[in-house]
């Protein structure tokens, strides 16, 4: 901060970036959809506990079950990639720091998201069998 | 990063002590913040033990009593002493108030603490440096916009318009709310806080202002508004019981409505 920068100056900033809204909106549609996602797939785990392996590996080939997986894979990692990107640009002030731990939130997210989502596929259309 | 200690020359030590005059009958201690640019020391904390039988009901009462007859160098703002000026808003028992609506005896605890407005510089004693605060108020452009050529006679606003602005115009400008907010504390620069945001809505919901978009544009960032995270700070600490927290969310709204 130059010491002659006047109060408005400063207050200005570099401006408004124009973009927000679409995010807020993200955000909220994702914790919407989180809700009943996260309640289904906490009441499938509690079943398949209870059943063998074979019963897992079928039940994970149902259509419509590897579809809201896929969907609660995708739209978690999608929430937390928001949920932390909001943490670090709150806390981190440092120019390097911030934009480091922004992009390593991203690539994290991205290759969970992508473990998983690879690992689903797999267990869906081939069995699980390695 | 974000600072959890104070900065070395920022740390707060232990100053004096003022002891009650003899005969006092009821006494109340206020320990509180005391700061002098000049002597390039520390803040401290100095304790005063007040006979409140002898001033009035209100914080503002006792510290301007002990201004008059324990310590003349206490240094803080004060004006209408009654709620209206927003000059002695301060810190007292850990809660962003103005020292002139709140009775000492209603602070919980031994003794009553009162420091400036948290995270803002201190120019002395209980006085912060509302500089940026005041730069973000006026950003907002807080005045009516418009393109028609003026009326011969007024603007004119039906009852029911007008009764929108209720609850956002009584807002004094004093600070409490603000510098309670933690998203304030962490990004002062680029968040515009609650106070000014309030008042942005204050324009927004204008029925005879013409520059909504344009004012909707110029809030559209993720730090300059979507930095509230909805900690509601601002609303419990209002000390004209006003809810910036509701105002930014119906801002958020009218930037979604924008958009669907």
């Amino acid at each position: 901060m130059s010491g002659f920068q006047t109060d408005h100056s400063r207050a200005r900033g570099l401006g408004a970036a124009k973009h927000g809204a679409s995010h807020w909106i993200g955000e909220r549609v994702g914790a919407i959809a989180l809700a009943p996602l996260s309640l289904w797939a906490v009441y499938a785990g509690i079943g398949l506990g209870r059943a063998d392996y074979g019963t897992a590996v079928a039940w994970v080939g149902n259509p419509l079950n590897a579809v809201l997986l896929f969907l609660l894979l995708v739209t978690s990692f999608w929430h937390m990639h928001a949920g932390m990107r909001v943490i670090v640009e709150d806390y981190i002030h440092k120019t390097f720091s911030k934009v480091a731990l922004l992009v390593l939130n991203l690539f994290v997210c991205v290759l969970a998201g992508g473990l998983g989502v690879f690992a689903l596929l797999k267990v869906a259309f081939s069995g699980g069998a390695f | 990063m974000v600072e959890l200690t104070l900065p070395k020359n920022s740390k707060v030590g232990k100053g004096k002590h003022h002891p009650a005059p003899d005969g006092a009958k009821k006494v109340k201690t206020f320990r509180v913040y005391r700061y002098d640019p000049e002597t390039g020391q520390n803040p401290r904390w100095d304790t005063y033990d007040v006979a409140v039988d002898q001033c009035g009901p209100m914080v503002l009462d006792a510290i301007i009593h002990i201004k008059n007859t324990m310590d003349p160098s206490l240094t803080f703002r004060r004006s209408c002493r009654e709620g209206v000026c927003g000059s002695c808003a301060m810190n007292i028992g850990g809660r962003n108030t103005l020292a002139c609506t709140c009775a000492w005896e209603d602070v919980p605890g031994q003794a009553i603490q009162i420091s400036p407005l948290p995270h803002q510089p201190v120019i002395k004693d209980l006085v912060p440096d509302l500089t940026q605060f005041f730069a973000q108020y006026a950003e907002i452009e807080p005045w009516l916009h418009t393109d028609t050529p003026e009326p011969e006679k007024e603007w004119k606003q039906s009852i029911e318009d007008r009764a929108k602005l209720d609850g956002l115009y009584e807002c004094i400008l004093c600070a409490c709310c603000s510098t309670s907010c933690p998203s304030y504390w962490w990004n002062p620069e680029k968040f515009m806080g609650p106070a000014a945001l309030l008042h942005a809505y204050r324009w927004l919901i204008d029925s005879r202002d013409e520059a909504t978009g344009e004012r909707l544009d110029a809030l559209e960032d993720p730090f300059k508004l979507y930095r509230c995270h909805t900690i509601m700070n601002c609303a419990q600490v209002c000390p004209k019981g006003l809810s910036p927290a509701k105002a930014i969310a119906e801002i958020k709204k009218m930037m979604a409505e924008r958009l669907l």
